[in-house]
């Protein structure tokens, strides 16, 4: 059986159970998203079209501008944010819009995260521990 | 206090205290900062405290580090109303906890209260700008609004802490003035502002600063757009925030709006907030200094040659030669800058199917008034903004009300991000833009 248990950084936020969104590709909430229908909407990116809400998000590293540390809190506000980020790499701006959005967000795996978990695993994301686990 | 608002903010105080309280294991605090952060000094600088240690503690900060600037990124559009009312909240505490401890000034706005109409931006955008800037008044914040601060307002000084809230500028004090400071985004700067300190980790500390991948130019770009075409070309090598690149190979020192270009697209294309640049910033003398050690320990360098700088600028290029919307922003322009497209558009006429925009800071603009420039650059049909940047002001929203969908601009950064709001923008010099704008039509064509 292979490995159900990821283990990262401590991070951010609550525990949180939902279905799994994942890419290769990098994440800003700015550059990324049409975030009042709730979709990624640049063209280059692997999910344009795809809807995030309610998604644990799994991509490689943060990415773009300031803005998605306010971003976050907004689309929380909305019910229109993602379940949880989990990413390879956040960088200060994902963690201090995490916080103040008060979002589960996990990173720093061993190894390639996007790698381990598949868009519909079941997951449950554990900021406490920093782990996630495929159910 | 109104209730709701009041209600609002306690009960996010009572989260953050939850997840304080979990995790407060490891960072080492003063008095005065255990003060803030037991609500001592009232329910803000509690909050704010709490941001400090959350992020802190995400990052394994052994401390905090003392600030002495901060610079705010909270515009309109990012904020949104939910955010706009927590800043309210704080907004009517008493004076004493709610002004902020570090002189603390702000970036770009989303909406020129002087021209907004004229964009089709709507009232509820105005009224949402209005709130802000109320509440940031409130706290004591300095409503400079501009992203050029450190050419315009105080510029950093080598080896000095900062919460500095926009990548463009961000990036330049670091590298260009060796000042130190990770990207504070709006709340953490917030939080700074508030209790005159961030946590000590990332770039505050001397062993993520030093050079990480080395790449050599083998030419100099011309013109500010390949600036930040090289800019990008780099960016988007960058795997992380951590990775720091160095340039090796600019013979002789660049101007600042052209490091300025260069730095904001590097932050732009790949969240990065430090370069090097050999022999022209102040931290990388030399390659043995930037990489901390002997010779046998520089990287071998990858090679960035002219083709690689104008292939990104060209893959932006379109099929066909239709034009909408000409922008000069991103960062905001400089004297320089305003003095040359003032000089290119003298006496020209920018076409009616073309609307042509350059932002500026408000200290620019008034110069630019007093120097004729503004006027030389609206009598030709442009139309001057100040305390705005294109992309922060509900760039999508006011692309759908007046029909704007290819887009011209010499900056690469603000190609890279409009990609993602309904544009189809392209990068290309002043001059070009420029000509373009008064054709009514994309002039020339790709390298």
């Amino acid at each position: 059986m292979s490995q159900q248990l990821f283990q990262g950084h401590v991070g951010i936020g609550p525990r949180v159970t939902a279905e799994a969104l994942v890419a290769s590709d990098n994440f800003s909430a700015r550059y990324d998203l049409d975030r009042i229908k709730g979709i990624f909407s640049r063209q280059q990116h692997k999910l344009c079209g795809q809807s995030y809400v309610g998604k644990v998000l799994i991509l490689n590293a943060a990415k773009g501008g300031v803005a998605s540390a306010w971003m976050l809190r907004e689309m929380t506000a909305r019910n229109m944010a993602p379940a949880a980020l989990i990413l390879n790499f956040a960088n200060p701006i994902m963690a201090q819009g995490a916080s103040f959005a008060n979002l589960p967000m996990i990173d720093r795996f061993d190894g390639d995260i996007t790698e381990f978990v598949k868009t519909g695993d079941k997951v449950t994301v554990d900021p406490a521990k920093g782990t996630v686990e495929i159910l | 206090m109104r209730t709701d608002l009041c209600d609002a903010v306690s009960a996010i105080l009572k989260i953050y205290a939850i997840t304080y309280l979990e995790w407060n294991e490891n960072m080492k605090l003063t008095d005065h900062e255990s003060a803030m952060l037991a609500g001592e000094e009232g329910p803000a600088r509690k909050y704010a405290m709490e941001q400090v240690v959350n992020v802190g503690q995400f990052f394994d900060a052994e401390d905090c580090v003392e600030i002495a600037q901060v610079h705010l990124m909270a515009d309109p559009e990012s904020l949104g109303d939910e955010c706009v009312s927590f800043l309210e909240g704080l907004a009517e505490l008493p004076e004493e906890e709610r002004l902020v401890r570090a002189p603390t000034i702000t970036d770009p706005r989303g909406v020129d209260l002087q021209a907004y109409k004229r964009l089709k931006q709507t009232e509820e955008q105005a009224n949402l700008e209005r709130r802000s800037i109320a509440a940031f008044r409130a706290l004591g914040v300095m409503m400079t609004d501009t992203c050029i601060n450190y050419q315009t307002i105080m510029p950093p000084v080598l080896g000095e802490h900062l919460a500095f809230g926009d990548t463009g500028s961000s990036i330049y004090a670091n590298s260009v003035m060796g000042a130190r400071t990770n990207f504070e985004g709006g709340p953490s700067a917030l939080a700074a502002a508030l209790t005159g300190r961030t946590p000590r980790y990332g770039f505050h500390l001397d062993e993520v600063r030093k050079g990480g991948t080395h790449f050599e130019v083998d030419h100099r770009p011309v013109d500010l757009s390949e600036w930040g075409a090289l800019g990008a070309v780099v960016g988007r090598q960058m795997q992380s925030y951590w990775e720091v690149p160095v340039i090796s190979g600019i013979d002789s020192p660049p101007t600042s709006d052209e490091l300025k270009h260069f730095g904001a697209a590097l932050a732009s294309f790949g969240s990065t907030p430090l370069f090097h640049m050999t022999g022209i910033t102040p931290e990388a003398p030399d390659l043995q200094t930037v990489f901390n050690g002997p010779t046998a320990s520089v990287p071998v360098a990858t090679p960035l040659t002219r083709a690689e700088v104008t292939a990104l600028r060209d893959s932006y290029w379109p099929a066909d030669d239709r034009l909408d919307v000409v922008v000069f922003a991103a960062p905001q322009l400089s004297l320089m800058e305003m003095r040359m497209l003032a000089g290119l558009l003298k006496g020209r006429r920018v076409n009616d199917a073309v609307t042509l925009i350059a932002t500026t800071s408000p200290e620019i603009k008034s110069a630019s008034d007093r120097m004729g420039l503004t006027e030389l650059i609206e009598a030709s049909g442009g139309i001057v903004l100040e305390g705005v940047c294109f992309y922060q002001m509900y760039a999508r929203e006011i692309g759908e009300a007046n029909g704007w969908k290819r887009l011209m601009s010499n900056s690469a950064k603000i190609v890279n991000i409009l990609g993602g709001y309904g544009y189809e923008p392209m990068l290309a010099s002043m001059a070009q833009c420029v000509d373009s704008a008064v054709a009514g039509k994309i002039i020339g064509g790709a390298s």
